[in-house]
C-alpha cells in the first residue's frame, strides 16, 4: 500500500511532453503533455477518436510514441519498456471491456494478480501461502465478491466482471491506476459503488479514469482533462472544462 | 479434470496393458484367451500415439496453440531411436559392415557422419530423443512467440516445420536413410525385436510412459504455472499487463510438449520396425489434432482416450475399406465438432479446463451482490452496448 519515494526532484507520477503518434496518417496523439501528481485522481474525456485509449497504449508500453517524453515516476522512461515491464513498475490497467480470465475462479484470477514474482520458474514451484490467502480475502471484501470466491468469472455478471478487473487491478498492488471506463454497461447502483470504490482506492494510489459517463465524473469529483484530436483541449474542475466555449464546441455542445 | 481421472487414467492404462502382456505370456496360442503378438503390438503403437496427443492437448489444449507440426517431434524422436537400432544391426546387414548402415554403403559413403557418433549407445540415444526435439522446440518456439505469432499464423509455421523437415530428410544427403528410412532392425539393448517377450515389454513400457506423461502433465496444468497458462490461452494480452511474460510460459510448455512428443517417437519405432520421412507428412500432425478434439481438448485424458479410439477405428477401417479412412477422418472431426465440440471426456465430465458456460438460475449482478432483484436482462443491455460503444 505505501507509495515508494520516487526522488525528491518533484511530485509528478507520470509526465508526458510532446507525445505524438500516427497511425496511418491519423494524428492520435498530437503533442500531447501531461501531468499527474503523486495521489491525484484525473479524469480523461473526449470525444470518440479524441486518443483516450491511444494514451493509455502509450503508457502502457502496448504502443510506442513516434516523438515525446513519457516519465514514471522521478526518471523511468516508459518509452523504453513493454508491456510486462511497465506493469511490474506499478502501474496497472482496466480494459474498457472487462478481461478476466474467464475460466478461472474469482479466487484465481485475484491469486494469479497478486504482486509477486512472474517468472514460470516461480509459478511452477508456488505454494499456495497464508499471506497471499489474507491479500486475496481483504481483496473480495473490497471488491464485494466474497460470496463468489469459487465461481468461475465467466458467470460473473457484466458488473462483477467489472469489479473483479478492478480487484485484479488492485492485487498488483500499483502506485498508477489507468481505468478505462469502468461504467460502462453498470446498473446506477454499481456506478455509484464504482465511485465509492475509485475513491477508496485514490486514498493510497494515483488513479486516471477515461469515462463517457457525465454523472460518473461529477460523482468523482475530480480534475478533469478533455482530450481533443490528440491533443488537451482544456483542463480543471468540471464545472470550469464545461464552461469552457472550446469544450462545450468540440463536445459537450454537439 | 476430476480427481477421479487423476487416479483412473494411470490405472486403466497400466492394468490393460499388463491383462494384455498376461494374456500375450501366460496363455497358449491356441487358447481363446490369447492375445497375438499382433493386438500388443497394436496397443503399443496407440500408446505411442497417446503420448502425442498429450503433447498435442498440452499446447493446444491448455495454451491455446494450434499446432498443426507436433508429428515432427514424434518423427524426430523416432529417428533418433532409428539411429541406435541401425547401429545395433551391426554386421547383420546386407553389405555385413560393422561400421557404416546398409543405407550409406549404398550411396557411397565411407566414414560415419560425425552427427551419427554416440548412436550406438543405448542411453545416449535415448537422451538425443529428448534433446533433439526439446532444442528444435525451444528455437522454432522462441523466435515464434517472442514474434507475438499467435493463432492461424502460428498454426501454418508448425505446419511448415513438419513440411521443411520432411522435405530434408527426404535427401539421402542428410544421412538419415532418405526416402527409405531405416529398417530391418535387429534388437533392442540386446533384445531380439521379434520375440514375443520384446513386443509385450516395449508395449508395457509404452504404457508406463503414458501414465507418466499424463501425470506429469496433470501436474504441470495444475501448477500455478498452469493457472497461467490458460489465462494466457483465455486473455493474453491482460496477462502481459499483469507483469506476465506470456512468451516464456508458451515456450516452457511448448517444449516440454515437444520432449512428450519425442517419447512418444522414441518408443514407437522399434515397435513398427520402420522409420522413415512420411512421419513428417503435414497429415500425422492433422490426424493427431483430431484425436485430441474427438477425445475432449484440455483434458487430457481426453487426448489418450481420442488417440486410442480413432486409431482404432482407422486399424478397423483401413481393414475393411482401405480407401475410405480419409473420408471417415475427415467426417468424424466435421461431427465432432458440430456435435460434440468439447469432445468425449469435455461431455461427460462436469468441468472441463475449457471455459465453462454460465449456470442459468445462479443470482447475477446485483442481486447476487446485495441479495437484492436487480434487473439481470437491463445489466445484459448494458453490457452488449459497452461492446457497440467504441473509443478512440
Amino acid at each position: 500500500m505505501s507509495i515508494q519515494p520516487i526522488g525528491a526532484a518533484s511530485n509528478d507520477l507520470l509526465y508526458l511532453s510532446g507525445v505524438n503518434k500516427t497511425f496511418d496518417g491519423f494524428k492520435a496523439i498530437n503533442n500531447l503533455s501531461l501531468t499527474l501528481a503523486k495521489g491525484e485522481m484525473r479524469a480523461v474525456i473526449g470525444p470518440n477518436g479524441a486518443g483516450k485509449s491511444t494514451m493509455m497504449d502509450i503508457i502502457t508500453g502496448k504502443t510506442r510514441p513516434d516523438a515525446g517524453q513519457v516519465i514514471f515516476g522521478a526518471a523511468t522512461d516508459l518509452t523504453k519498456l513493454d508491456e510486462p515491464s511497465i506493469a511490474q513498475l506499478g502501474i496497472g490497467r482496466k480494459f474498457q471491456k472487462p478481461t478476466t480470465f474467464e475460466s478461472h475462479t474469482v479466487w484465481d484470477n485475484l491469486l494469479l494478480a497478486l504482486a509477486g514474482n512472474r517468472g514460470p520458474w516461480f509459478t511452477l514451484r508456488a505454494r499456495p501461502k497464508a499471506s497471499e490467502s489474507e491479500k486475496i480475502e481483504a481483496l473480495l471484501t473490497t471488491i464485494r465478491l466474497r460470496e463468489h470466491r469459487h465461481r468461475l468469472a465467466a458467470n460473473l455478471s457484466h458488473g462483477q466482471k467489472q469489479w473483479l478487473e478492478i480487484g485484479m487491478l488492485l492485487a498488483q498492488d500499483p502506485q498508477l491506476l489507468l481505468v478505462d471506463e469502468p461504467v460502462a454497461g453498470m446498473t446506477d447502483a454499481e456506478t455509484e459503488q464504482t465511485a465509492h470504490l475509485l475513491r477508496d482506492i485514490n486514498r493510497t494510489r494515483s488513479v486516471v479514469v477515461v469515462e463517457h459517463d457525465m454523472a460518473f465524473v461529477r460523482a468523482l469529483g475530480v480534475k478533469v482533462t478533455v482530450l481533443h484530436e490528440g491533443s488537451v483541449l482544456s483542463e480543471g474542475t468540471l464545472d470550469h472544462v464545461s464552461a469552457d466555449p472550446k469544450v462545450i464546441d468540440v463536445y459537450l455542445g454537439r | 479434470m476430476t480427481r477421479l481421472s487423476l487416479t483412473l487414467t494411470p490405472v486403466v492404462i497400466i492394468g490393460v496393458a499388463i491383462v494384455l502382456a498376461v494374456l500375450n505370456l501366460a496363455t497358449p496360442t491356441t487358447s481363446a484367451l490369447h492375445v497375438s503378438d499382433f493386438v500388443v503390438g497394436l496397443a503399443g503403437k496407440y500408446l505411442c500415439y497417446a503420448m502425442l496427443a498429450l503433447a498435442v492437448d498440452l499446447v493446444w489444449g491448455f495454451a491455446g496453440i494450434l499446432t498443426l507440426g507436433h508429428a515432427a517431434f514424434f518423427a524426430l524422436g523416432g529417428y533418433c531411436m532409428g539411429m541406435y537400432l541401425t547401429r545395433e544391426i551391426g554386421a547383420r546387414g546386407v553389405y555385413a559392415n560393422a561400421n557404416l548402415p546398409d543405407f550409406m554403403i549404398f550411396i557411397g559413403w565411407k566414414q560415419l557422419p560425425w552427427y551419427w557418433h554416440g548412436f550406438d549407445f543405448f542411453p545416449f540415444a535415448v537422451v538425443m530423443a529428448l534433446i533433439v526435439p526439446a532444442v528444435l522446440a525451444a528455437i522454432f518456439g522462441f523466435l515464434a512467440f517472442r514474434s507475438r505469432v499467435g493463432g492461424v499464423y502460428l498454426s501454418i509455421i508448425t505446419q511448415a516445420l513438419t513440411y521443411a523437415l520432411l522435405l530434408a530428410f527426404f535427401r539421402n544427403d542428410m544421412g538419415f536413410g532418405g526416402n527409405n528410412g531405416m529398417t530391418d532392425f535387429k534388437d533392442i539393448a540386446g533384445f531380439p525385436l521379434n520375440r514375443s517377450t520384446t513386443t509385450t515389454a516395449l508395449m508395457v513400457i509404452s504404457a508406463l510412459f503414458t501414465a507418466a506423461a499424463f501425470l506429469f502433465a496433470r501436474w504441470l496444468v495444475g501448477s500455478r504455472y498452469g493457472k497461467v497458462l490458460v489465462a494466457v490461452r483465455d486473455a493474453e494480452s491482460r496477462t502481459r499487463f499483469l507483469g506476465y511474460r506470456p512468451e516464456y510460459y508458451k515456450l516452457v510448455v511448448w517444449t516440454l510438449s515437444a520432449m512428450i512428443a519425442g517419447i512418444g517417437g522414441a518408443l514407437y519405432v522399434p515397435q513398427v520396425g520402420i522409420i522413415n520421412p512420411s512421419e513428417f507428412a503435414p497429415a500425422n500432425s492433422i490426424e493427431a489434432v483430431i484425436w485430441v478434439a474427438v477425445g475432449g481438448r484440455g483434458t487430457l485424458s481426453g487426448a489418450i482416450l481420442g488417440a486410442v479410439l480413432v486409431n482404432f477405428g482407422k486399424t478397423v477401417l483401413t481393414g475393411a475399406l482401405p480407401g475410405a479412412w480419409l473420408y471417415a477422418l475427415g467426417g468424424l472431426f466435421i461431427l465432432v465438432t458440430l456435435f460434440l465440440p468439447r469432445g468425449i471426456m469435455g461431455t461427460f465430465t462436469r468441468r472441463g479446463a475449457g471455459a465453462a458456460l454460465p449456470t442459468a438460475g445462479e443470482p447475477q449482478g446485483l442481486a447476487a451482490i446485495d441479495g437484492a432483484s436487480a434487473d439481470l436482462q437491463e445489466a445484459g443491455m448494458h453490457a452488449a452496448g459497452a461492446d457497440v460503444e467504441k473509443t478512440a
